[in-house]
């Protein structure tokens, strides 16, 4: 029913299709192959385990405190850097989504040699018995760091494409700064907001660099996810898929969720 | 004239050990090539290995190293190889299980697991006991064989250290030292030597109970039997020994 409401005005080359669905199955092709070597029977067995359990959960809690994390701080940033112009804006532009294009291990090396108990932070605090390697802490940092940035470039592109009649009436009618943010402004972003803090959140579940050279790896406290599946892999094979699947399955939800919110709140802007 | 020395002696080494063939001596070696696929942990030991043995015989040795089970796939699959050298005995017995050598495999060399430590041992841990309560120790998680090792040691001491974290590869378990996060790695005594002045390596007391063993062999379908002997025989001779044990390796 929703397709009767698609446009269709706007029809494409018939030729665009080839290389479209060439595309489509380049990305669509190894997740098929990985669903083919699941042992789906095995499968509620394999996810039964101990380490399963204690991954899956692990990952669901720091996830959920990075989340808390990303928002709190990354809103803050996003509306910052959209108001703002300038070099520094520029710069502080970069810098805040520098985190979604590195590698993995160097955002887990950058972590590593500033709060590691040799860093350039973590000697300070190691002075005062603050210690961040090997705790669940760390997980929640490296997950932050690298999904942070999916959430600002979300909630910064649509604050930049906001109508800003709405936030100037409400301010000629005398509306303070705050009033106006909060009643005006982030009503405004919802969508903006739910579609990047999907991503932000599936990022955050597949964080595997600073685990790997500054949190390590310990079941039920710093073991996640995508750490088990790394060890699996070598141990036992079949619970390396199994867990893959999970993790898959969750990151496809977190994108319908991020792909359905963005196509609402166009369809609004559009009718 | 030193150098003529030892080549003659090598030569008359290989002669006496190639006793069947009895052909590789320097000038039939010559310009031949013998293929070694051999452990990840053989790198340092096996290439200087290999340029001695090329100086003294006039082969060249051409390498392939990886995992040991990676290297039985390889050679399952049809690589071209000489020679077999793994870092354990079942993965060789994978091999010769599948008739991929050709003759009895040789151990010629022992590695041992150590704990590493910062330089000069600040944290003053002595064994794995009393002397790590409160420090930070990081170990290879159980499946991976250096994992697999260090639970039949806890077991024959009857102790189980709390680490912090268990890794998927030594090399983590050595970076996590190298870098200060952790105040003590459970490492094999070639990895600590590897890492020069990094750490410091401090042997465990019983850990020579649990020995890895390193046996190597020619594989069934080298094209040149006498030269696979003659590196065999490189290695588990004087000189090759004293180069394995340069390393960290133990002797068989």
């Amino acid at each position: 029913m929703s397709r009767a409401r698609t446009p269709q005005a706007r029809p494409l080359p018939g030729w665009l299709f080839v290389p479209a669905g060439l595309a489509l199955a380049f990305v669509a092709l190894p997740i098929a192959g990985l669903l083919t070597r699941v042992p789906w029977l095995r499968l509620p067995a394999l996810l039964a385990t101990p380490e399963s359990v204690d991954a899956l959960a692990l990952s669901l809690q720091t996830c959920a405190a990075s989340l808390i994390l990303t928002i709190v701080l990354g809103l803050p940033l996003a509306l910052a850097i959209a108001r703002s112009t300038g070099p520094w804006a520029a710069v502080a532009r970069v810098l805040a989504v520098l985190p979604m294009v590195l590698p993995p291990v160097v955002a887990g090396l950058a972590l590593l040699v500033t709060l590691g108990r040799r860093g350039l932070l973590g000697a300070h605090l190691s002075a005062f018995g603050i210690e961040i390697g090997f705790t669940t802490l760390a997980v929640v940092i490296g997950q932050t760091f690298v999904a942070m940035p999916y959430f600002v470039i979300a909630v910064e592109a649509a604050l930049r494409t906001l109508d800003p009649g709405f936030e100037q009436v409400a301010a000629t009618l005398g509306a303070s700064p705050s009033r106006v943010l909060s009643r005006i402004t982030l009503p405004l972003l919802a969508p903006a907001f739910v579609s990047g803090a999907a991503m932000a959140l599936a990022r955050a579940l597949g964080e595997f660099g600073a685990t790997l050279t500054f949190a390590g790896s310990l079941q039920g406290v710093t073991q996640t996810l995508p750490q088990a599946i790394y060890l699996a892999r070598e141990v036992e094979p079949d619970a390396a898929l199994a867990l893959s699947v999970v993790l898959l399955g969750l990151a496809a939800a977190l994108m319908a969720v991020s792909g359905l919110v963005n196509r609402a709140a166009s369809g609004v802007s559009d009718g | 004239m030193k150098k003529l020395v030892a080549a003659l002696a090598a030569a008359l080494v290989l002669a006496g050990c190639s006793a069947p063939a009895g052909t590789s001596s320097p000038a039939v070696a010559s310009g031949k090539t013998v293929t070694v696929f051999a452990a990840a942990s053989l790198k340092g030991a096996f290439t200087k290995i290999g340029d001695a043995f090329g100086a003294e015989t006039g082969a060249k040795v051409s390498y392939n190293f990886n995992g040991s089970s990676a290297l039985v796939d390889q050679l399952k699959g049809g690589a071209p190889a000489d020679v077999f050298a793994s870092a354990d005995e079942s993965n060789m017995k994978k091999a010769t299980d599948a008739a991929l050598t050709s003759g009895k495999p040789t151990l010629f060399a022992t590695n041992v697991l150590t704990l590493a430590v910062a330089p000069g041992n600040p944290a003053k841990i002595t064994g794995l006991d009393a002397s790590l309560d409160g420090k930070k120790l990081v170990v290879c998680a159980v499946g991976v064989p250096c994992g697999n090792a260090l639970a039949t040691l806890e077991k024959n001491l009857g102790v189980s250290p709390k680490p912090v974290s268990q890794e998927q590869t030594v090399t983590d378990v050595l970076g996590k030292v190298t870098s200060g996060e952790a105040d003590a790695g459970v490492v094999y005594a070639t990895d600590a030597k590897s890492a020069g002045a990094k750490v410091t390596a401090v042997a465990i007391p019983g850990s020579e109970k649990v020995v890895n063993n390193y046996p190597i062999a020619a594989t069934a379908s080298t094209k040149d039997a006498a030269l696979a002997r003659a590196y065999i025989d490189y290695v588990t001779g004087p000189k090759g020994q004293a180069i394995l044990t340069e390393f960290g390796f133990g002797k068989p």
